[in-house]
């Protein structure tokens, strides 16, 4: 039982980071473009292990299996939102920061 | 854990407050309106954390949901930025904001202590009568649903008849559906799997089946969970939205024509409100759903609740979605 739950606390804890990379991200890097990755990092890397870290310590099937189809839309939803993001802006013309300027 | 609780409602209060001052803030209406989208998400987990689960689910779904859709598609029609105001105008403004704001946090000065037990609404008689005797009298584990559509009945009928007023309204203001429904240009391109929407097309149809049975979930198990006509005519809409914007209005249209919404626009009033001449008719009192089956109350009971939300559904969900058609048709032909 100690493993399942040390387990499930390390996943939450790296749910937790990655979200936190993300949100770093947000303000930290340099373009529209790479912004936009570590968004998508938050709610499709960071909410999965957070919930993969609460599928351990579900106490019902009826828990599990909710936590499990929230898990498996948010992996569907998140990228295809972070791409049409980056397709929109890549069509309204907006270019990617790239070489030297990036590196500021 | 008391402790927790209040740390996390200290947090979304911050962020309420942090997304309103950034409202008032931005000139970008566009970013206005992602913020009050924002605004209503954060306000949907303070109401999970006060264990209002079924005024959450409404606010995420409309608040945070169609209203955000229908910010942008009113924005996609007008300017997306605001004109900066003259500063010989800002004085008064700036007088009315303040004395409004005075005004408001006097009135709070007389609202009961936040999430006291003392409070009078924990301490009225009706509150201890809904929870022990709606039990026996309606039989639905959700109370919420109870209130709503038995106990106040008549009151969610008016809500209803609000929500189909203001589609009418709003059809009459801009919803003349001219032009060729079967393809407007511009927001339509081909409707195929390939091109440079491919990613977005095959998720959204991947998708579709199971927002539109949830829909379907939350409509027809609010007896029993959160949820209930008004969330699920949300989602149903918000599905067909989805459709919408992925795929092009004149698919929409095809799919979800103008004429079977403003048929079904009238029909969910039509059908809560005959439930009421139904049990008129059988010798009840208006919407007194005992009367659907005297034998067996509760089984009345259940029967009305079930059509009533029906009707609920079917009237938000047909308004919801002609408002979009509404604005997102005008968008295409300007």
């Amino acid at each position: 039982m100690t493993v399942v739950l040390v387990a499930s606390w390390a996943l939450i804890t790296a749910g937790a980071v990655l979200a936190l990379t993300g949100a770093l991200g947000l303000f930290r890097l340099p373009d529209f473009y790479t912004r936009t990755h570590a968004a998508s990092i938050t709610d499709s890397a960071g909410a999965s292990l957070l919930l993969l870290g609460l599928l351990l310590q579900a106490e019902s099937f009826a828990v599990g299996i909710r936590l499990l189809l929230i898990m498996l839309f948010l992996l569907f939803t998140s990228p295809t939102a972070a791409h049409a993001l980056a397709q929109a802006a890549l069509k309204d013309g907006l270019k990617p920061v790239l070489g030297r300027a990036a590196r500021r | 854990m008391i402790g927790n609780v209040i740390l996390v409602d200290i947090a979304l209060f911050a962020i309420l407050l942090a997304a309103a001052l950034g409202i008032a803030h931005t000139r970008s209406l566009y970013s206005a309106a992602m913020l009050a989208g924002l605004f209503s998400l954060t306000c949907a987990s303070l109401f999970v954390v006060q264990d209002a689960v079924d005024v959450a689910f409404t606010e995420a779904a409309v608040g945070a949901g169609m209203s955000t859709v229908l910010f942008l598609g009113t924005l996609a029609l007008t300017h997306s930025r605001e004109r900066v105001t003259p500063p010989t105008r800002r004085v008064p403004a700036l007088l009315v904001a303040v004395g409004t704001g005075v005004l408001l946090i006097y009135a709070s000065l007389d609202l009961p202590p936040y999430a006291d037990p003392a409070n009078p609404v924990q301490q009225h008689p009706l509150t201890e009568r809904y929870l022990q005797t709606s039990q026996q009298e309606i039989g639905v584990p959700n109370v919420v649903t109870a209130v709503l559509a038995s106990y106040r009945g008549f009151d969610t009928l008016g809500e209803v008849a609000v929500i189909f007023t203001a589609g009418v309204a709003v059809l009459m203001l801009l919803g003349r559906l001219r032009g060729n429904a079967a393809g407007s240009p511009g927001t339509a391109p081909a409707g195929g799997l390939q091109g440079e929407h491919r990613v977005l097309r095959v998720v959204a149809k991947l998708l579709m089946p199971f927002i539109l049975l949830f829909a379907l979930y939350v409509q027809f198990h609010g007896d029993f969970g959160p949820g209930g006509g008004f969330q699920a005519g949300v989602i149903f809409a918000a599905g067909i939205v989805l459709y919408t914007l992925v795929f092009g209005l004149g698919h929409a249209r095809a799919v979800v024509t103008p004429g079977i919404l403003r048929m079904l626009l009238p029909l969910g009033l039509l059908l809560y409100a005959g439930v009421g001449v139904a049990t008129l008719l059988l010798g009840g009192a208006f919407l007194d759903y005992n009367a659907l089956s005297p034998q067996d109350p509760v089984q009345g009971q259940h029967l009305g609740i079930l059509l009533v939300e029906a009707g609920v559904g079917i009237t938000v969900a047909a308004a919801m979605i002609l408002l979009f058609y509404a604005f997102a048709g005008r968008g295409a032909r300007s």
